[in-house]
């Protein structure tokens, strides 16, 4: 039978114990609130006595990210955490990433902005995960967890789809999931990839040159524009396969739905106990959750919102991710917005509100 | 030995050589020089060995070359 | 005319073998050129070639990757250690060096460079310092001489207004974690020699886990410099010297 360990922990702390135990290489981070419990976590874990893993507190965010470029160009499997201010930091590394398709993994556990702005959670950086980011035509792989089991579970996933299309992958959290307490099953333990399979698996890496082949060279440096626009068109086909095949969402409640709330991460929760209250005052909503956020399930949620009335975008944000769900529906259904700002988070009730006004409303 | 008999020799790569002429002031023999106005395929001006027989093989050409252009040879002792 | 001594065996100088026949994008007369040489002459000495991994920074050595037959990162402006010390971690059998120049290593990269050196890892950074920005036209640079003409400090670096030169070496000196600290030219053969031996000491404590080695090898920069190359070098030896004076700063 398998051992399935139920335990209570943050979701900062479910991520750190799942990285050590899905075999992961390397961290390399700088503490900053509301996410300093990752390395914490990892510090005081000592992997490298076990797993063999490199835990090491940088010198800046910037360090950080261009230490992941070092260890992903070498073909190891490294990541960093942060909150929005340390992100918005390493946006150059980030792009140098995307520009030398490294896969690489960050954390993001959203706190308000702008600018030094709060410590409370936000889902204020949106358009900057789902946009690139950084400068140039790219994009970043971005899975966003709405409970601390996905904390745990996406971590594996954010590696394996950050190798398979060699791409940077983001985990987009924030300060809400990232310090909440939840029983969490986390992943058995796994070795870390040997050297022999790292090179086996990943040909291009810079291991290192044996008189066999030629040198491995990692860069996003092209002068002669026609070879960079070969790069960039290479990028962009790379883009429109993971858009196709790795687009992920969940759905509550929607067969039977007149209305729909679009939320991602802990927004989706609160629009959850927000769709029970309203179920039980008799109002048929339901949740699209993108789990997704880059590449946005447009076909799925297109699909979805046939048939429904108005859909409600509920964020921690001022409307952000309503543009990606505008341009999936069109003018098909009328699109409205909720949501707090400055580290405010909204109650179920609020939402609950906002739908029976916008039904009243919809009704005049 | 006699003294008549060169002592090393050197095979400059003019069309990798950019004519810096630091070759030129590293030589003890003053065997490299400027040849000509001609220039090579990257549009550069490049040294020659002008006076072989005074080479004697130190390799300071090549060892000061930036860009890897002499191959420095030296007759073997003879017994 | 058949020279008897041009032959495979009377060889006593060549190209390194690990440096390809790309054409150098350098000027003429460049000290890159030498030091690349320098740098795969050691790693071919030492047998390293299947395991060293070079980290090229932005500047006019981006494109080192494309001379030398080895492995290759090309890391942003100023963050080669960053790099250099993910590698090393995670690969600690492999021979990892940093080549950066004065800009990237003592402007915008002074902070990595100073953690890096800190921290003791075992790497290898090579500091080319011409004391001026070379690849983006002959800017003043962190290390330009005062009274030193550039492109921006045309009238010559005054402290008031540019502040002075930054040695790194000499802050290098005072951290814990560096076990070498040395300062050489390669504008003459018997410099060039010393220099490589710089070079393989440093290469040699970072296989041995002694500590992070920084070799600062003072450079001509004669296109940014407006002088000949042989200009060049006599400018460096009258002008440059006197402020980053040669030899070894600490060698544990």
């Amino acid at each position: 039978m398998e051992n399935k360990e139920l335990t209570l922990m943050k979701g900062n702390e479910a991520l750190a114990h799942a990285a050590i135990r899905t075999g992961v290489d390397g961290y390399f981070g700088y503490p900053i609130t509301p996410q300093s419990e990752i390395l914490e976590t990892l510090a005081a874990q000592r992997p490298w006595e076990t797993t063999g893993m490199v835990v090491l507190q940088a010198e800046s965010e910037t360090a950080s990210i261009n230490m992941l470029y070092g260890g992903a160009a070498c073909g190891k499997k490294v990541f960093t955490s942060s909150s929005s201010i340390g992100i918005a930091l390493m946006q150059e590394g980030v792009s140098y990433c995307a520009g030398a398709e490294l896969p690489i993994v960050f954390v993001n556990v959203q706190r308000g902005g702008p600018g030094l702005g709060t410590i409370q959670p936000s889902q204020g950086d949106y358009f900057q995960a789902t946009r690139g980011g950084g400068n140039g035509d790219y994009n970043t792989i971005v899975l966003a967890p709405s409970s601390v089991q996905e904390m745990a579970d996406f971590v594996d996933l954010a590696f394996d789809l950050a190798f398979k299309y060699r791409n940077p992958a983001m985990i987009l959290s924030d300060g809400l999931i990232g310090q909440m307490m939840e029983p969490v099953v986390l992943p058995p333990q796994r070795p870390r990839r040997t050297d022999a399979e790292v090179i086996e698996q990943c040909p291009w890496a810079t291991t290192g040159r044996p008189s066999s082949r030629r040198p491995n060279i990692i860069t996003s440096l092209e002068l002669k524009p026609e070879k960079m626009e070969a790069n960039n068109l290479r990028l962009q086909e790379k883009y429109r396969t993971i858009r196709e095949c790795e687009t992920r969402y969940e759905t509550i409640l929607c067969d039977d739905a007149d209305y729909l709330i679009v939320a991602f991460g802990s927004a989706a929760r609160i629009a959850e106990s927000a769709i029970k209250e309203l179920r039980d005052n008799g109002v048929k909503v339901g949740l699209f959750r993108p789990i997704t956020v880059w590449p946005f399930p447009e076909k799925e949620l297109r699909e979805i919102s046939k048939g429904k009335k108005f859909i409600l975008v509920a964020e921690i944000n001022a409307g952000q991710m309503i543009q990606d769900v505008r341009l999936s529906v069109g003018d098909s259904l009328p699109v409205h917005h909720y949501g707090r700002l400055g580290g405010m988070v909204p109650e179920p009730k609020e939402i609950v509100d906002e739908i029976e006004n916008l039904i009243k409303t919809q009704s005049l | 030995m006699s003294t008549s008999q060169p002592l090393g020799a050197i095979v400059i790569n003019q069309e990798r050589c950019k004519g810096c002429g630091l070759c030129i002031e590293a030589c003890p023999k003053s065997i490299i020089s400027f040849t000509g106005k001609s220039v090579n395929a990257h549009g550069y001006p490049y040294v020659s060995a002008t006076n072989m027989d005074n080479c004697i093989g130190c390799a300071s050409c090549g060892i000061i070359c930036p860009d890897g252009c002499i191959t420095v040879y030296r007759a073997p002792k003879t017994a | 005319m058949n020279n008897p001594i041009i032959n495979e065996d009377n060889i006593v100088y060549q190209k390194p073998k690990l440096m390809n026949d790309t054409p150098m994008h350098y000027c003429p007369g460049c000290s890159h050129g030498v030091v690349h040489k320098l740098i795969a002459e050691i790693i071919e000495e030492m047998n390293m070639a299947d395991k060293t991994i070079g980290i090229s920074p932005v500047g006019c050595a981006v494109f080192a990757y494309n001379y030398l037959d080895i492995d290759w990162q090309e890391a942003a402006h100023g963050r080669a250690p960053a790099l250099a010390t993910a590698v090393k971690r995670l690969w600690p059998d492999r021979l990892v060096f940093t080549y950066q120049g004065d800009g990237d290593m003592a402007s915008i990269g002074a902070c990595e460079t100073i953690h890096a050196l800190n921290r003791g890892e075992n790497i290898c950074m090579i500091l080319i310092n011409n004391s001026i920005y070379g690849m983006t036209g002959g800017q003043m640079a962190p290390t330009t001489l005062i009274g030193q003409k550039t492109s921006t400090c045309p009238y010559g670096r005054e402290p008031d207004i540019h502040g002075y030169p930054l040695s790194i070496s000499n802050l290098a000196v005072q951290l814990e974690g560096t076990c070498y600290v040395t300062r050489q030219a390669v504008d003459t053969v018997p410099a060039i020699r010393k220099t490589k031996a710089a070079l393989r000491k440093a290469f040699e404590n970072s296989m041995n886990k002694k500590g992070s080695s920084l070799v600062e090898i003072i450079s001509t920069c004669n296109s940014g410099w407006k002088l000949s190359p042989s200009d060049s070098n006599k400018w460096m030896r009258e002008n440059v010297i006197s402020q980053y004076p040669l030899g070894d700063m600490k060698s544990i």
